[in-house]
């Protein structure tokens, strides 16, 4: 598919970068909001991570004696990356502002990028904790990467196309019945753990406990503050949307045909997976550490159980 | 129908009647000139540093040159070839500049121009007074020996050119051949080089006795057997095998990279390696068509031998043998490319080919230059802070500001990351991986694909090793005092390293610079029957490139707006926070064992890390040691304990080797006796003597 | 071409060769070697015929040096080794002499089975070639000091001169020169290692070599 044919109108890139770069914040409202009301409290504000951006915006920052410039470009180059990686995911049954063949490499290596100036950022402190935290994350991401990529193969499969887009859409086209819809239905799964992963939620890491022992995400950025500490904040929410968004092509694989009902329904998608990712995180306890490479290797046989279903 | 070899000869015969191109002589003088090199410090002394400044003037001379011919056979220039007398009228020796040359030429000169730049102030002649006219010799000998294996263009001088490579790099890895561990590296290196090399002896004379010659023609569609074709890959694998470090032929590597001098390690890992590479495709173009199942069977021991290195670099603290380690990771990468292509080859299609063959070459180039970069930048770390030892560096960040910023564009291309070069070829690869899963119906090639989630986990565990890396020797606090007082390198090795820096920007910002040069090898190497798809219409270069530059404009832009917020307020400095630890020291800080210690155990079952330690069990509290290693697999487990049994088992043999000079010579003796018997017929010769004595011995006739 | 002549020089040629096995002084040995070598220098000249400025100038050369310059140094090494005698061998001398005279036999008979070129089959040379080469290998392994050892080498080396004889017309000149120039450094060499032997191991005893065996 050239890519130049996927800019029929102006509306659908615009609103879809407007989604991109507003919406996230809710969605991270939406998850505390149900973690509060799971454990009976009222819990913060739906916008209170918005509050917090602003807020972190006006301080003020304090660098470490020991750190470089790489710590500086962690959060910059992160939000940039998984903003730039928010322009290939398509959203609900919209298509994305940008497709062409080999996008899907691109957004994952752009996540990447992030991770690797976050992790390298985290080093530069010298803290036995930020350390910890890095190391940690790049562990599990070497697995997460695996699952995710192995979900791509029977993407590409199934669909017959190399871009993240029609790929995507292929669930929606209602071709797929007995074993590709399984394979479908598997890679879903997957797909929820690897967001479960990525994004640092329980039962991989916590980010609500500030114990050296629980931490993998919160960790690596204890010593950024001010607008580099929003940053931060920023670029986790996207990288939330952004999975989720993968994951709704699997969980509501249809589409009403109308714009307006379409975007409607991804917006009711996309909180109905925070919620869902609110209630996991208030029903299950963390996994030690230990397990945790055990459970995205199951995401990844989960996906290849797929990929066998859709040779077949 | 034409066969590939009619067709090949008849397309070589007429541009070699055409016209006499100066690019293959212009081959042939920048060769001359490399080998020259090291030549006039021989006799201008050891105590002068005017040898190494005409050394290097040679050299950039004839890289030059060497460039220019390369260059311009990439562009379309035509493609001659020379013939030059050999010893017997049947061993003449061809020389050839073809695309594929060419294409294995460029980085070959530019590492050579960079190396040599480098190896000015890093290993400075007044320093190294001993060594160092030596090493400038075999230099520029190594950068001779690489460009003429290229030009070969029949077996003999092929192999005479491999030989003369595989021992100037012999003499070059053992340069400080007072230390134990570097003879130890260079004899290892030593016997699987040779080891390697009668391989490929054999395999040329089979393919002399298949194909009527030793030259380098595309051999006829009928020649030879199943058996012979599978018996030739087999031979070529092993012997191509050994020098490009697919595992299990690596076993060699890192231990010669290690011990090196850094601009030698930059060579070999960005080069020498790559002539296997260069002998594996060289070696396809001369089959008619690849043995069924070679392409997975490439793919398979690519994907091995990258997640092998890979993983195995996470276990190591030794800078120079991570990098070594990811070499052999590079490789496998390579090998899939190449993989790929063959299965392109198999199933008739000609875009997976065109993909897998132009990641597989596009990756030696990119490995060449952000290989050659870090090692250069390994070098310079350890010129300035004293040591390899990753976990007793740290903060060098500060002093080695410009290094430091090197080494991170070289990591980042190395893991693959958009916007430079690794993420260039890696895309071509996954591109065509994904393809082969997409296109065509056929269940045969449908196991493909799963080689891409193999080749990411390798670039995120790359991703590990490399922030691990970088982040403990550059950034964090020193750890010792060599990292305390580290200082910024010379000028002229900053410069070599931007030179390498270069390439690796200008391919991942704009791929499409490279695309002509791969579109031209490609054909080239498929033949002219088969037309591939030019590879600006398989990717989409364009939305790519545009992407680049908004990630490069989104970050300038960002930092721009952060940079303008912390001039108006500014940043207060302070220590770590560290979640309110006061007194942090440099030992509390991660250190690079500690950050790989979760993958280190998760792969335990492979890498088998071995810990030391001495525990004391006095009442007051003494100086401990512990120290980890993972040990190299092959050397220890497999080839050590053979390498023991063969002793025993041969122990008895021993006895012969009494050391009495006597007796060796009538082993001598012996031996030609009993050939004398067997070949002689003993009994007619005394029948004749004893009639010959009868008729009057020796006067009887005069 | 003289053949009678010939055949008379390399039957004094294998006696010489005898006369190396036989004898345990090490001056006679050299003396021995020497005249072996001058016999050989001259043989050229015999089998040609004719006296030319070529063929005169390589004898003279040759003769000079195996009969002069090579005898010379081997005496050289004698005087600073210090020995006069050869230690009595494994076998015995009479027994080595033995030997020889069996392998000369043996060489004759071999020699007469092989398909020598017409005017090459009623002379001696490739008997008496194989003869020497065979003495030189037994003064090789038989003897215990290095300069004997040298003096075997030697002789070995007239053995395949002789065999060169039979190429004389289809040899260039620069391979006989080459020939010797290879026996010039490998005397050489041997006195430079006799000297460090005697130095090191204040013997020539070759048997003393096996410990520096592994």
């Amino acid at each position: 598919m050239a890519w130049n044919e996927t800019l029929p109108d102006m509306v659908t890139p615009i609103l879809h970068i407007s989604v991109l770069l507003l919406a996230p914040p809710l969605l991270m409202g939406v998850i505390n909001k149900t973690k509060a009301w799971a454990a009976g409290r009222r819990g913060p504000p739906l916008l209170q991570l918005y509050y917090d951006l602003f807020r972190l915006f006006r301080k003020d920052t304090v660098l470490s004696r020991t750190t470089t410039w790489v710590f500086r470009a962690g959060p910059v180059v992160g939000v940039t990356a998984v903003l730039l990686a928010g322009l290939l995911a398509p959203f609900g049954a919209f298509d994305a502002p940008l497709s062409f063949d080999g996008d899907l490499v691109l957004f994952a290596y752009l996540m990447g990028l992030a991770r690797f100036f976050t992790a390298a950022a985290a080093l530069d402190t010298g803290s036995a904790f930020e350390g910890m935290g890095a190391a940690r994350e790049v562990s599990f991401a070497s697995l997460a990467e695996v699952a995710l990529f192995v979900a791509f193969v029977v993407l590409v499969r199934l669909s017959g196309s190399l871009s993240l887009t029609p790929m995507l859409h292929a669930p929606m086209t209602g071709a797929f019945h007995g074993l590709p819809a399984a394979a479908l239905l598997l890679v879903g799964v997957a797909l929820f753990v690897v967001l479960l992963a990525e994004n640092a939620r329980i039962p991989v890491d916590d980010p609500n406990t500030h114990l050296e022992l629980t931490m993998i995400h919160e960790v690596m950025v204890l010593d950024h503050s001010g607008p580099l500490f929003g940053l931060v904040l920023y670029g986790a929410s996207v990288k939330l949307l952004l999975f989720s968004s993968l994951l709704l092509h699997f969980a509501l694989p249809f589409s009403f045909g109308a714009p307006l009902l379409d975007w409607a329904l991804f917006g009711v998608g996309l909180l109905a997976v925070a919620i869902a990712v609110g209630v996991v995180e208030s029903v299950m306890a963390r996994l030690r550490l230990r397990h945790v490479p055990s459970l995205l290797i199951a995401a990844s046989v989960l996906c290849a159980f797929g990929f066998f279903f859709t040779l077949a | 129908m034409r066969t590939r070899a009619e067709t090949e000869s008849r397309s070589i015969a007429i541009q070699a009647s055409v016209t006499q191109t100066i690019w293959l002589d212009l081959s042939v003088a920048a060769l001359v000139l490399t080998a020259a090199s090291g030549v006039p410090g021989l006799a201008l002394g050891r105590r002068s540093n005017a040898a190494q400044g005409l050394a290097s003037l040679l050299v950039i001379a004839g890289a030059l040159l060497g460039e220019l011919a390369a260059i311009a056979v990439l562009g379309g220039a035509a493609i001659e070839t020379r013939t030059l007398p050999g010893p017997l009228s049947e061993l003449s020796l061809h020389l050839r500049l073809d695309p594929l040359a060419a294409f294995f030429l460029v980085p070959v000169y530019l590492l050579s121009v960079a190396g040599t730049l480098y190896g000015t102030r890093y290993w400075k002649q007044t320093e190294h007074p001993e060594n160092g006219r030596a090493l400038r010799l075999w230099y520029g000998v190594l950068v001779a020996a690489l460009a003429a294996v290229v030009l070969a263009a029949d077996g003999f001088a092929f192999l005479m050119a491999w030989e003369v490579m595989a021992l100037a790099a012999f003499f070059l890895v053992t340069i400080e051949d007072d230390r134990a561990e570097v003879r130890q590296a260079g004899w290892v290196y030593l016997v699987a080089t040779h080891a390697g090399t009668l391989a490929l002896f054999a395999l040329f004379a089979l393919l002399w006795a298949v194909n009527g010659s030793l030259e380098f023609r595309p051999m006829a569609s009928g020649a030879g057997t199943q058996g012979a074709t599978s018996a030739l890959f087999l031979l070529a694998l092993v012997g191509f095998g050994f020098k490009a470090g697919i595992v299990p032929l690596h076993f060699w590597l890192p231990a010669a990279h290690a011990n090196a001098p850094s601009h030698v390690s930059a060579l070999m890992s960005g080069l020498l390696l790559k002539m296997g590479i260069y002998g594996l495709l060289r070696f396809f173009t001369l089959l008619p068509a690849p043995p069924p199942g070679v392409g997975m069977l490439m793919i398979a021991i690519g994907t091995f031998s990258a997640m092998y290195g890979v993983v195995f670099a996470l276990g190591q603290h030794d800078l120079k043998r991570l990098l070594a380690y990811h070499s052999i990771e590079n490789i496998g990468i390579i090998v899939m490319g190449m993989g790929l292509a063959l299965v392109g080859v198999s199933a008739q299609q000609p875009a997976w080919v065109a993909l897998g063959l132009a990641g597989c070459l596009l990756h030696v180039w990119n490995h060449s230059f952000f290989k050659g970069l870090l090692f250069l930048a390994a070098g310079s770390v350890i010129h300035g802070a004293g040591t390899r030892e990753i976990d007793r560096l740290g903060g060098l960040g500060k002093p080695m500001s410009r290094t430091a910023a090197l080494f991170a564009i070289g990591a980042v291309a190395i893991c693959g990351l958009p916007p430079l070069n690794g993420f260039v070829s890696e895309l071509l690869i996954y591109v065509g991986l994904f393809r082969a899963g997409a296109d065509g119906a056929s269940r045969q090639w449908s196991a493909a694909p799963l080689a891409a989630p193999l080749l990411a986990m390798v670039g995120a565990l790359a991703v590990a090793c490399f922030v691990k890396a970088y982040g403990t020797v550059f950034l964090g606090p020193h750890r010792s005092e060599g990292a305390a007082r580290a200082h910024e390198v010379p000028r002229s090795m900053l410069v070599a390293m931007i030179l390498l820096a270069l390439p690796c920007v200008t391919i991942g910002v704009f791929p499409v610079l490279a695309m002509p040069a791969l579109d031209r090898v490609v054909h080239a190497w498929v033949g002219a029957e088969s037309q591939p798809p030019l590879l600006g219409h398989l990717i989409p270069w364009t939305p790519i490139m545009g992407m680049n530059a908004a990630l490069v404009a989104g970050v300038l832009a960002v930092s721009l707006i952060l940079g303008r917020r912390f001039r108006r307020r500014v940043p207060v400095q302070t220590g770590t926070w560290d979640c309110g630890y006061v007194q942090p020291t440099a030992a509390m800080s991660y250190s690079a064992s500690s950050f790989a210690q979760l993958l280190v155990d998760l792969y335990g079952w492979l890498l088998r890390p071995r810990a030391g330690h001495a525990i004391r069990t006095e009442l007051f509290p003494s100086r401990q040691h512990f120290h980890t290693r993972v040990p190299e697999q092959v050397t220890e487990f497999v080839l050590a304990p053979l390498w023991v049994s063969f002793r025993r088992a041969l122990a008895p043999f021993r006895a012969l080797q009494h050391g009495r000079v006597q007796l060796y010579l009538m082993y001598v003796l012996l031996t030609l006796c009993i050939l004398v018997v067997l070949s002689f017929p003993i009994d007619e010769a005394f029948v004749r003597f004893l009639g010959w004595w009868g008729n009057g011995g020796v006067h009887g006739v005069e | 071409m003289n053949f009678s002549a010939a055949n008379l020089l390399l039957i004094g040629v294998l006696l010489l060769n005898l006369f190396c096995l036989g004898t345990s002084r090490i001056r006679a040995l050299i003396q021995a070697a020497a005249l072996q070598g001058v016999v050989l220098g001259v043989m050229p000249l015999l089998i040609h015929g004719r006296v030319d400025w070529n063929t005169g100038l390589i004898a003279l050369a040759t003769v000079v040096l195996k009969g002069n310059v090579i005898p010379g140094m081997l005496r050289r090494a004698l005087r600073e080794a210090q020995i006069k005698r050869e230690i009595e061998p494994l076998i015995g001398l009479v027994p080595t002499m033995l030997l020889g005279a069996l392998a000369t036999l043996l060489s004759i008979a071999f020699a007469s089975g092989l398909p020598l070129a017409p005017e090459h089959q009623n002379l001696l040379i490739v008997p008496a070639s194989f003869s020497t080469v065979l003495t030189g290998f037994l003064l090789l392994t038989t003897r215990m000091k290095a300069i004997t050892q040298a003096i075997g080498y030697l002789v070995l080396e007239n053995g395949i001169f002789i065999f060169g004889l039979l190429l004389l017309d289809a040899m260039p000149f620069l391979v006989e020169i080459g020939v010797l120039l290879d026996l010039f450094v490998g005397i050489f060499v041997v006195s430079i290692i006799i000297h460090h032997i005697n130095r090191e191991f204040a013997s020539l005893d070759t048997r003393r070599l096996a410990s520096l065996k592994e």
